[in-house]
């Protein structure tokens, strides 16, 4: 088999690229669960009353940490990409990659301890 | 005792394999100096491609350690991992012999982009002042060191997955010309680099920049080329 190169996928902004893709993904799975549960509500108060309270459950709550995570960084990596294809170039993409990323773990972090 | 390097060397085409040498180590020793030695004490049958060795030419790129380099200034000291180095033909082109690749794809995607020069004036017109300080110049400046040694195709994961993709040499060529006053030839070249297989194809990954021996930030010029094209797209330009 011919050399390959992967060096680059040890890089930042690689990995950066990788969680915004995974995350897209993620979510787009998510999506006809999120309209499923929407829909309950046509369907009457009794059966939206009662996916909500299951939505009580703390395994659900750990899940929705998760989705909070996943939403604060996609969103976050897609506006660093805005705004790189979209306005003068800046320096410093790593720490701004970096900073989205811990952004979203301290939106996933406070959502969890309220939730609790 | 003279300390040695094991070298593992990509012999071959494609589907060739990596033979192992033993190198004497020297002090300021290249990957080039490394590749040298082993054509001219082991195996004469070595193919591999070089020029002015000062990193100017760009003709000796190969991947080593996994990682596209300059193989003429880079220093194996700075390299070799355990006594050993894994060198290779650069990725994402074809590979002709050994450490040598086929870049006929690299030069025709610089076509592709119209990363030539268009003049706008005859050698009977007075000659153009260009104001180094001006933005343009600036921006022309920053992306025109390039040495088209395909470093940045290589690395470059877009150019791995979409072969229509030109990828980032020829784009930050095409930056250099879009912000050249003297060029003639810019409506056709954003038409060019707007096309499929253009700077929009780019996702931003950024190795190109990580890679580049020239330090050049070919990710910036590509961004240039999103919002001139934009821009041009907005005002039915293009």
């Amino acid at each position: 088999m011919r050399p390959h190169t992967t060096s680059h996928r040890r890089d930042a902004l690689w990995l950066a690229f990788l969680v915004h893709r995974i995350s897209g993904l993620a979510l787009a799975c998510f999506l006809p669960l999120h309209f499923l549960a929407l829909g309950l509500a046509i369907r009457g108060e009794a059966t939206l009353d009662g996916f909500l309270k299951w939505t009580a459950n703390p395994l659900v709550k750990l899940a929705e940490t998760g989705l909070v995570f996943l939403l604060a960084v996609h969103m976050l990596g897609g506006m660093r990409v805005l705004v790189i294809e979209n306005m003068p170039w800046r320096d410093g993409q790593k720490r701004f990659a970096t900073g989205a990323l811990a952004f979203a773990i301290i939106a996933a972090a406070v959502f969890l301890v309220r939730a609790a | 005792m003279t300390n040695t390097i094991e070298v593992s060397l990509w012999r071959g085409k494609a589907d060739g394999r990596y033979q192992t040498f033993s190198v004497p180590q020297r002090e300021n020793q290249t990957v080039l100096d490394v590749v040298t030695w082993v054509q001219r004490n082991a195996d004469p049958t070595l193919s591999y491609r070089f020029a002015c060795r000062v990193g100017m030419c760009g003709s000796c790129a190969m991947t080593v350690n996994g990682r596209p380099r300059w193989t003429c200034r880079t220093h194996t000291s700075k390299v070799v991992e355990n006594g050993r180095l894994e060198i290779g033909p650069l990725a994402n082109l074809p590979v002709i012999k050994d450490l040598t690749c086929d870049m006929q794809a690299f030069f025709e995607k610089w076509q592709k982009a119209k990363g030539v020069f268009a003049p706008s004036k005859t050698k009977n017109d007075p000659i153009e002042k260009i104001l180094p300080g001006s933005p343009p110049r600036q921006a022309a400046d920053a992306a025109i060191e390039c040495i088209n040694c395909a470093v940045c195709f290589a690395a470059c994961d877009t150019v791995r997955w979409n072969e229509d993709y030109v990828g980032p040499a020829a784009l930050n060529r095409a930056w250099t010309l879009v912000n050249d006053v003297r060029d003639a030839g810019n409506r056709d070249r954003l038409s060019a680099v707007a096309a499929g297989g253009g700077c929009h194809a780019c996702h931003s990954h950024q190795s190109c920049q990580e890679h580049c021996p020239k330090a050049l930030n070919p990710t910036a010029s590509i961004a240039g080329l999103k919002r001139r094209t934009m821009q041009a797209y907005i005002r039915r330009e293009l």
